[in-house]
């Protein structure tokens, strides 16, 4: 499929997507978390660009991360220094796990890129006092893009950058909806390279290249699907290689909980409010970071949730290795997830190791005893 | 016959070497009596009253809370309601050297071995009522304060579930480079919340006057402890930061209390009393260190052989300073007010360069000679950006560092003969350097 090619093209290559950025003279923010405020970004002119590992040898991250500090921040901060980020002109550190925050101040410390900014948001979401300071967070966020643009952003440069975000939030989520309906429809690898080219590419373009591809999957004709149906739930799933071996197990994604999918671009925002308080909402009612308390079974509702309305045989946590919010929330979903009869897998991934290896076999396994 | 009376001369010998080395361990057991902390017992009195007073509390109407080691207890004192620390259960559990055995166990629960061994040992030790004092007495609420770590908020939650009780979070925003009006404005909210949410579980009216008290009784506490520490910088030492590692349980668990307020005057009294009379806690004090991060609970007693050997003592840390490292931020007139900003701004949760502007400011206090830092597996905010501290103090105090992989409750995480060649290896240049 023709559609699919400049969403590859994006993930191959996120260097050389980035130096074409810029060459249309526009200023790059790095951000690492699914709940940096893309909207305010991008209204204030930048382009947000989510950070992924590049997955090269640790040696210059060794001298300010530990060996048990997750290879997403190793492999992210390993980047930095040996100067595959140099394309970016500022970062924004919201506030997300203990090894993100810690790194935020080493990234503080040890790099200029021009503009950076902690973006501290709360870590509960559910009282008034939280959305209130969420608020006033997102408004000093705003206040500091101003003033490193030298204007204000109005009310109307948020408002089409909602209505952009809008929009591209709503493809993908078409996008998983027929996914989800016909899984045949778009093979795994094809699903991992749209949604993570999503997060690299401009948004104006992707916005137009979404439509596209929604268009051609719709008037596509496949035939019905006979395998398992899974679900994927962890932080940063950037291994397509787990999307192929489902396949190749007779396994297929049909749904996500992940911050490199559905709990990215989950939920629309209201276009009829202030366009301040429809970010605020937004942010602190999407589907829940573990890193972020929303009451205290909140999670393992929504997977159960999300695997009886994808009608899924199974689910597979694909956790990072020293991520701590997803590992603390993994025995109790899992409990949630058994009471309720579907079955599920744990794999635990590092960014840096070379395929999936004996991960396969499990993987394998599991898909054939569902 | 020759030989008969040689060995008869080794006879007489070995009795005499035998009396020299009975004299020899009457004079370093007089020598060891002298420098043993005598508080120490009273605190293990106190100690025990106090978990004897939780483990009753049900028989008595009280209500139990379990609270983060870094959370507000005050207001809990004030309704008259028992707080309990897992953390503190948590290096008990460590010290005991049980740790291994309940983290193994809550693996099997499905925990990953790469989590906080205090959540951990205290996950499993709910479910089997483990560790050295059978379990902790069960919690009517909970207090998570988020300044120490993300690991709290899943540990509470966890718990939350388990015990099916409420919980309150107390969410204190990272201030990396500053404490903002937007934090200062949110975590004063939250201290309402608190509150009304302990009123909601005491179904009390909250004692403002009872709070009043017990905040002056908090400040004074802190302020003791923080004598206490100071006088470590008098050479020689009158105790190390193994000893602080111990006495740090009251200002822990009873900070706002009489009681820990009445010990830390005593202990701190016989502190001057060592200095008066010189009497250090390391017999040939000759060098002076500096600790960072949670102790190496299950090793402490080798740890302090050790440096003692080398004739080091580990004079401060930056781990118990941290229960009197926001005194400045408390308005004893206004409590309330003050505890947003001063439990907001601990040392753990600021940025890495003015965590190291405090160490630098700690090396210069009490004139060491050298940093240790503990790389605690555990604790990933204490630990990850301790490297880049380590440079800035190896570039503006000029002092060698160590790093020492360890974990403060799993054993397995911890290599002695590895710790040893490098605690040896940083002491010979300690040495050439000295």
């Amino acid at each position: 499929m023709k559609e699919i090619v400049p969403f590859h093209n994006a993930v191959q290559d996120p260097g050389a997507l980035a130096v074409n950025i810029k060459s249309r003279s526009k200023k790059i923010i790095g951000y690492m978390c699914s709940y940096a405020p893309e909207e305010l970004i991008h209204a204030a002119g930048f382009h947000p660009m989510r950070l992924f590992s590049s997955k090269s040898d640790i040696s210059l991250a060794e001298k300010h991360l530990q060996a048990y500090c997750c290879s997403l921040v190793r492999g992210v901060l390993e980047d930095s220094l040996a100067g595959r980020l140099d394309f970016l002109d500022g970062t924004v550190f919201p506030h997300t796990c203990d090894s993100i925050q810690r790194l935020s101040d080493i990234w503080r410390l040890n790099t200029n890129y021009g503009f950076f900014a902690d973006v501290v948001m709360p870590s509960k979401l559910n009282t008034q006092s939280a959305r209130a300071y969420m608020k006033q967070v997102l408004e000093k966020f705003k206040k500091d893009l101003e003033k490193a643009i030298g204007r204000s952003i109005s009310d109307e440069d948020l408002g089409k950058s909602i209505s952009l975000f809008n929009g591209i939030r709503k493809n993908l989520a078409r996008i998983y909806e027929l996914k989800s309906k016909n899984p045949g429809i778009i093979n795994g690898a094809d699903l991992y390279a749209v949604i993570k080219g999503s997060m690299l590419m401009d948004r104006d373009a992707l916005s137009d290249l979404l439509k596209d591809l929604v268009h051609a999957l719709e008037s596509k004709e496949t035939v019905p699907f006979q395998g398992k149906r899974l679900i994927l739930s962890g932080s940063v799933c950037d291994m397509p290689d787990i999307y192929s071996l489902m396949e190749t197990s007779g396994g297929c994604v049909v749904a996500d909980d992940l911050c490199t999918g559905q709990r990215w671009f989950d939920g629309q925002i209201p276009e009829n409010l202030s366009p301040m308080e429809a970010l605020t909402d937004r942010y602190a009612l999407r589907a829940v970071c573990p890193a972020k308390h929303s009451g205290n079974t909140n999670r393992g509702e929504h997977i159960v949730n999300l695997a009886e309305n994808h009608r899924a045989d199974g689910v597979i946590f694909a956790l990072l290795k020293f991520c701590d919010p997803h590992s603390f929330d993994y025995p109790y979903m899992k409990e949630f997830l058994d009471k309720a009869g579907i079955k599920s897998l744990h794999l635990e991934l590092d960014d840096q190791q070379q395929g999936l290896g004996q991960l396969s076999t499990r993987l394998e396994t599991f898909i054939s005893m569902i | 016959m020759t030989d008969t009376s040689t060995n008869k001369n080794n006879g007489q010998d070995q009795v005499l070497n035998n009396d020299k080395v009975q004299d020899n361990d009457k004079v370093q057991k007089k020598d060891k009596d002298r420098r043993k902390i005598k508080s120490a017992k009273k605190m293990r009195d106190i100690m025990t009253t106090y978990y004897l007073d939780a483990m009753t509390a049900r028989e008595n109407n009280k209500k139990v809370a379990w609270i983060t080691s870094g959370g507000p207890v005050e207001p809990l004192i004030a309704m008259d309601i028992i707080p309990v620390y897992p953390e503190n259960h948590g290096a008990m559990i460590g010290a005991s050297k049980m740790g291994e055995d309940l983290c193994l166990k809550a693996e099997d629960m499905g925990y990953s071995t790469d989590l906080c061994s205090y959540a951990r040992a205290d996950i499993s030790c709910a479910v089997v009522n483990g560790g050295p004092i059978g379990g902790l007495p069960k919690p009517d609420m909970l207090v998570c304060c988020t300044n120490i770590c993300g690991t709290v908020l899943k540990w509470y939650e966890i718990q939350a579930r388990y015990f099916n009780v409420p919980l309150f979070i107390l969410d204190t925003p990272m201030c990396h480079t500053e404490y903002s009006p937007e934090i200062a404005t949110y975590v004063r909210r939250q201290i309402n919340e608190y509150i009304a949410f302990l009123e909601t579980q005491t179904q009390k009216k909250f004692d403002h006057d009872k709070m009043v008290k017990v905040g002056r009784l908090a400040l004074k506490g802190q302020k003791l402890w923080q004598k206490i520490l100071n006088t470590t910088a008098h050479k020689p030492s009158p105790m190390s930061a193994f000893d602080s590692f111990f006495f740090l349980a009251l200002i822990v668990t009873l900070r706002g209390t009489q009681i820990a307020v009445d010990f830390y005057q005593d202990l701190a009294l016989e502190m001057e009393d060592r200095i008066q009379k010189g009497i250090s806690i390391v017999p040939l004090e000759k060098y002076r260190l500096l600790w960072d991060n949670l102790p190496v609970w299950y090793q402490l007693k080798w740890l302090s052989n050790k440096f003692s050997d080398h004739n080091a003592c580990l004079v401060a840390d930056t781990y118990t300073s941290a229960w009197c490292s926001a005194i400045q931020y408390i308005d004893e007139d206004n409590f309330l007010d003050s505890m947003a900003e001063a439990y907001t701004r601990i040392y753990l949760n600021i940025g890495v360069d003015q965590m190291a502007d405090q160490v630098l400011d700690m090396i210069k206090f009490y004139d060491v000679d050298g940093f240790v830092m503990h790389s605690n597996r555990s604790c990933k905010p204490y630990s990850f950006g301790q490297m880049d501290i380590m440079k800035i103090v190896r570039e503006k105090a000029n002092i060698p560092v160590v790093m020492l992989e360890a974990d403060m409750v799993d054993p397995r995480n911890f290599s002695l003969s590895q710790a040893e060649t490098r605690i040896d290896a940083f002491m010979e240049i300690i040495k050439q350097k000295g």
